[in-house]
């Protein structure tokens, strides 16, 4: 394996000065920065010419909207429509409008699309009828005027609680007790996370378009359209080609819109079925947060043996995950977080349990890094502490674990290619001078404890205001699908030199703000030999692209993009085995002429080697991983515990970097929000209710929250896709929230073991660790102890 | 958004007064607040609104006879880069400072800060730690009203219906002392989890502190002053002793709540710490 290190930043063929600056109002594309080709939508993006959904015109449209129970759990006995009011002049849907099957197409299908008479009422926030009219005030007057009469069932909140399990997987490997007998110490903790709001910029939106023969046409915010496409046909009962799926410029996804805007574009589609015409359904802020999916809470216990010089002996890790009250993604979800669950190290002996259960609240789903950041939270925390108790130094620990070329991971997967952690690990490290800092804070944090002056106490802090902290992680995404995701799914992606001459390329992988449409022309015009610009995407429309599967896990350069240069370079051989082997670029357009259309399609097939069984869970869950390493530096102002994160050093494995621009720019906002889900975001429930669903309440970092970040990127190539290329999407996702939770104890001296690390959890955590006559621990979850007299309060409770 | 209701917009305060007393209409100045009220969703639509953009007589900063006057349509961006503010009050520049971010600024108003009367509303502390006064108006004439005297109850002002609020004035003491603290979830656009004012005379450095005033947002149901700090303060010296006798009275005077920002816990132990950083820094010891 080589890996290269792109320096920062990373040097690209300049362009010369003529070619720049001046443009054309209105022939903003093509340009280049740095060499690299301007993000495809970015000028009618800025312009405002881009058509987001509510931006469509559809003459005639109605708006749509939902009624949601308001009870975590009941049972729904009747939707009553108040006779005072005029019914007249709208129309209302209940499940006894719906034609096909009641069921949300999903992995389990548990989830109703309308609440029926008679059913159960799961969460507060479930549909269980649809009401249109011609004008929101109508809506707004009439919505009200529905009632709904249930009956109370008593709710469950508690993962832990509920015998309602969506999925298990138990993963071993070695001989845990042997492993943790022959441990000179055992460290055990407990971790907590809670949900997150992928917080989008453009909310959920849907229209639907009946057509004349009795089909149906969505056009929306999504990222998965064959999801969308195939929910339809269920729901709708409609023949493969009578439901179509157009995707309209979407507004970021992050997971928020992989599974959701199924339930919308159904919503809409009865709707409008019933009125006859265009049905407009856009959630509004408050009622895509209330509604819509979040991240999985999770607690996640670690039980660890080590020896006494760090290297791992054992890892029994126990997770549980609160699904929600219904099942959609969540064994993929709950599966992925198992498969991260040990960190990337090496560790012969492991045993880790994973389960997700069902509660009432509204359903989880996928958030970018699906299940990954939630248990390398708990992963990297322990490893720190694990440090922390035998007196080695963070880097240190990682540099004697962290996975290598050849070393064999707990399913038995022996990781043969593009292995980088040690180098994104020695990267961060030297990047962010991690030790030297490190020593620095800690001789600070030494000072200021035998300043000899009156101690902190509960109402006042010491003579410093604040304090600093400087916190390292490691981490590994799995590229692409879990296990035989792919084989099964079987993703097609073409490539058409069109009968005038045009090269096209046609899949169903969505732009949402990351790149997609900039980097499929640059993939696959590489490989025609063609200036990048020249190459047209195909709108994303079920009747138009093929299903290239979904635009999630990271997969869509990796996956999608080998599929498209695989297709590019038949596209290339066939043209050019026509033309007496003359480049292609010289003879494609005269070939068009003369041939038409040629048109190349592109089926996913295994990559050679890699195999994975679902039902024993061993061999090889993913075809290659990513490597992270993060390094954040972070200030605590000890009078309030608020965090500032001052410094991020954020090192990649991305495999291949496409277009170094968009990549930084994937790492730096997945570093962002990492970093949001280390310090502030959180949404706090009640019966089951978010408290905080609205942008008033549900607070992300501003730009001024945001911290100082330095993006390096390394390229440690998979020798099964074409390119070499990894995804970016999530990685960077999975290491900031330890790294700043880690730069807190560096600043102040304690474990923060639930997310976020809120100045409320600080001071609390402060508290007790100043409070005479206490042991030192974070919260009340951080035991530990030595071997024989191991911490089992963290290791028990779970069956 | 639902069709918008009618506005009138005068252009002179007895044209005001008129409208104010034919009732009812709700004023807007910058409409930072009342926009997010207004959008149907939280209730009916006001039927008639007054536009107070044309009234000169709400605006301006003024220093009279060692009173710094502020009209009630300053904005915190007119606050920010007011000569008179930043030379006697920074304070209150600190707080503008704190609010929102540079959009909400540039629109948000002192006077309907006062108005919306929320108690995290960040500039009232300041209001109310330095004997502020809110002069009102009517078709009746113009009442004077102690800024610790507006805010009766959650969200209620001493406003009559038919009166506007024209102007704060906020008299300058020699040798007072204002200091300012906002502790939100974020740097900017935050609503304040803890908002403290503090003031005091100090009359050389063996002398103790008189006038002390400690006033605190996002604790209570509105903004309050603090009496049982104030008495630990009032004619004591910043020394540690203090600083902890003050936190302390405070912690156990304040009664604040859990809620969606933040807990009770926090609210009552960080208000105590910011007070005992307040005297610690005053001290500088
Ligand atoms: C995104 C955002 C962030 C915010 N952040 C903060 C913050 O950090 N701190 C904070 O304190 N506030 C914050 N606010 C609230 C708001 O900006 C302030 O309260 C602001 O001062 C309101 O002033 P305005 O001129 O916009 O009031 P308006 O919305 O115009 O009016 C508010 C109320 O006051 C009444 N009113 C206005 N002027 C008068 C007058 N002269 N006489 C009588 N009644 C009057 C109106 O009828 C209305 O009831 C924020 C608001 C938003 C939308």
């Amino acid at each position: 394996m080589t890996t290269r290190t792109l320096p920062y930043p990373p040097i690209a063929p300049e362009r010369s000065a003529a070619d720049a600056l001046v443009v054309d109002p209105g022939s903003l594309t093509p340009g280049r920065t740095r060499g690299y080709p301007l993000r495809r939508e970015g000028p009618s993006k800025l312009t405002g010419a881009a058509k987001y959904t509510d931006d469509l015109i559809f003459p005639g449209a109605w708006y749509g909207a939902t009624i949601r129970s308001t009870e975590p759990r009941a049972r729904l006995l009747a939707v009553e429509l108040d006779p005072d009011a005029d019914w007249s002049k709208v129309v209302v849907v209940t499940a006894a409008d719906i034609p096909g099957e009641n069921l949300v197409s999903a992995i389990k299908e548990d989830q109703p699309v309308l609440v029926p008479i008679g059913g159960e009422i799961r969460h507060h926030a479930e549909p269980v009828a649809l009401l249109a009219a011609p004008d929101r005030e109508t809506i707004r007057r009439l919505r009200s005027r529905i009632r709904l009469v249930t009956e109370p069932l008593p709710p469950v909140f508690d993962p832990e609680l509920s015998d309602h399990v969506f999925a298990r997987y138990e993963i071993g490997s070695g001989d845990l007790e042997a492993g943790f007998a022959a441990a000179d110490v055992v460290v055990a903790g407990e971790y907590r996370v809670g949900h997150q709001e992928q917080l989008y910029i453009e909310s959920n939106a849907m229209i639907a378009v009946p057509a004349e023969d009795g089909g149906m046409a969505v056009y929306g915010s999504l990222q998965c359209p064959y999801y969308v496409h195939k929910a339809m046909r269920k729901t709708l009962g409609l023949a493969s080609d009578q439901a179509r799926v157009v995707q309209a410029e979407t507004g970021g996804g992050f997971g928020g819109k992989e599974e959701y805007p199924s339930i919308i574009a159904l919503h809409a589609a009865l709707l409008a079925r019933r009125c006859g015409r265009p049905v407009r359904m856009i959630y509004e802020r408050h009622e895509d947060i209330a509604a819509t999916t979040k991240r999985h809470p999770a607690v996640i216990r670690h039980r660890t043996g080590v020896k006494r010089d760090g290297t791992l002996i054992a890892q029994d890790i126990e997770i549980v995950m609160d699904g929600g009250a219904y099942c959609t993604l969540t064994p993929v979800v709950l599966s992925r977080g198992a498969l991260h669950s040990g960190g990337p190290y090496r560790c012969p002996n492991v045993r880790i349990r994973a389960r997700a259960t069902r509660t009432n609240t509204p359903p989880n789903g996928a958030m970018r890094g699906f299940g990954a950041p939630q248990v390398e939270f708990a992963a990297e925390t322990q490893l720190n502490r694990i440090a922390e108790r035998l007196g080695i130094s963070p880097a240190e620990i990682r540099r004697r674990n962290a996975y290598e070329l050849g070393d064999v991971t707990p399913t038995g997967q022996t990781l043969r290619d593009s292995v980088a952690a040690q180098e994104v690990l020695r990267l961060a490290i030297e990047a962010a001078d991690f030790e030297r800092i490190r020593a620095a804070t800690g001789r600070v944090a030494v000072e200021r404890r035998g300043s000899g002056e009156v101690p902190a106490g509960r109402l006042r802090s010491g003579a410093a205001r604040t304090a600093s902290g400087i916190g390292l992680a490691l981490g590994w995404h799995g590229a692409g699908f879990t296990g035989s995701g792919e084989v099964h799914i079987g993703s097609v992606a073409s490539v058409e030199l069109t009968d005038d001459g045009r090269v096209r390329v046609l899949i169903g992988s969505t732009e949402m703000g990351q790149g997609t449409t900039t980097i499929f022309p640059m993939m696959v015009s590489g490989e025609l030999g063609l200036p990048s610009e020249v190459v047209e995407m195909a709108p994303v429309d079920t009747a138009v692209v093929p299903d290239s599967g979904p635009t999630v896990a990271s997969r869509t350069a990796m996956v999608v993009g080998g599929l498209c240069i695989a297709a590019a370079r038949r596209l290339r051989a066939e043209v050019e085995a026509r033309n007496g082997g003359r480049p292609f670029v010289e003879v494609y357009r005269d070939d068009a002429a003369r041939h038409g259309r040629t048109r190349v399609d592109q089926r996913f097939e295994p990559y050679p080697g890699i195999e994975f069984d679902d039902a024993t869970y061993r061999g090889d869950a993913y075809p290659a991983f990513g490597w992270a390493a993060c390094v954040a530096t972070v200030d605590v102002d000890l009078d309030t515990g608020e965090v500032a994160v001052r410094d991020v050093v954020a090192v990649d494995d991305v495999g291949r970097v496409i277009h170094p621009i968009l990549c930084e720019g994937q790492v730096e906002g997945g570093t962002l929000q990492a970093v949001g889900y280390a310090t502030i975001e959180e949404i706090k429930l009640e019966d089951g209710r978010y408290l905080n669903d609205r942008l008033a309440t549900y607070l992300i970092p501003t730009a001024l929250d945001a911290p100082r970040l330095t993006t390096i990127l390394v390229e440690a190539p998979f020798s099964g896709a074409p390119h070499g290329a990894k995804g970016v999407g999530e990685l960077p996702m999975d290491v900031g929230a330890p790294a700043v939770v880690a730069a807190i104890q560096d600043a102040v001296g304690v474990w923060i073991t639930e997310l976020p690390a809120t100045p409320e959890r600080i001071l609390a955590a402060l508290d007790v660790a100043t409070r005479p006559g206490e042991v030192r621990s974070a919260t009340a979850a951080g035991t530990a102890g030595t071997a024989g007299a191991a911490g089992t309060a963290g290791a028990a409770g779970t069956a | 958004m639902p069709a918008e209701p009618p506005i009138e917009v005068p252009s002179r305060l007895s044209e005001a007064y008129a409208l104010l007393a034919a009732g009812p209409i709700v004023p807007i100045a910058g409409g930072t607040d009342i926009m997010v009220r207004i959008t149907g969703e939280l209730g009916p639509l006001p039927e008639r609104m007054l536009d107070l953009s044309r009234l000169d007589a709400l605006e301006g900063v003024a220093l009279e006879l060692g009173t710094l006057v502020l009209g009630a349509r300053t904005t915190y961006t007119e606050i920010r880069r007011s000569a008179l503010c930043r030379e006697h009050l920074p304070a209150l520049v600190g707080a503008a400072a704190t609010v929102g971010a540079v959009q909400i600024q540039n629109r948000g108003t002192l006077g309907g800060n006062i108005a919306t009367a929320s108690p995290a509303g960040d500039t009232l502390p300041v209001l109310l730690a330095t004997d502020a006064e809110i002069v009102v108006g009517s078709h009746r004439g113009e009442r004077i009203v102690p800024a610790v005297a507006f805010f009766p109850a959650y969200r209620r002002t001493a406003l009559a219906p038919d009166e506007l609020i024209l102007r704060v004035r906020i008299p300058l003491l020699t040798g007072r002392e204002v200091r300012f603290r906002k502790v939100g979830t974020r740097r900017a656009q935050a609503i304040s989890k803890v908002v403290m004012a503090v003031s005091w005379r100090s009359h050389g450095k063996t002398a103790g502190w008189s006038d002390v005033r400690v006033a605190l947002g996002s604790v209570a149901a509105t903004p309050i002053r603090a009496a049982g700090a104030e008495a630990v303060l009032e004619g004591a010296r910043p020394t540690p002793e203090t600083a902890d006798a003050a936190a302390e009275a405070l912690a156990a005077e304040l009664r604040p709540i859990d809620d969606v920002r933040s807990t009770a816990e926090y609210r009552r132990v960080v208000s105590a710490r910011i007070l005992h950083r307040i005297v610690r820094d005053a001290g500088s010891w």
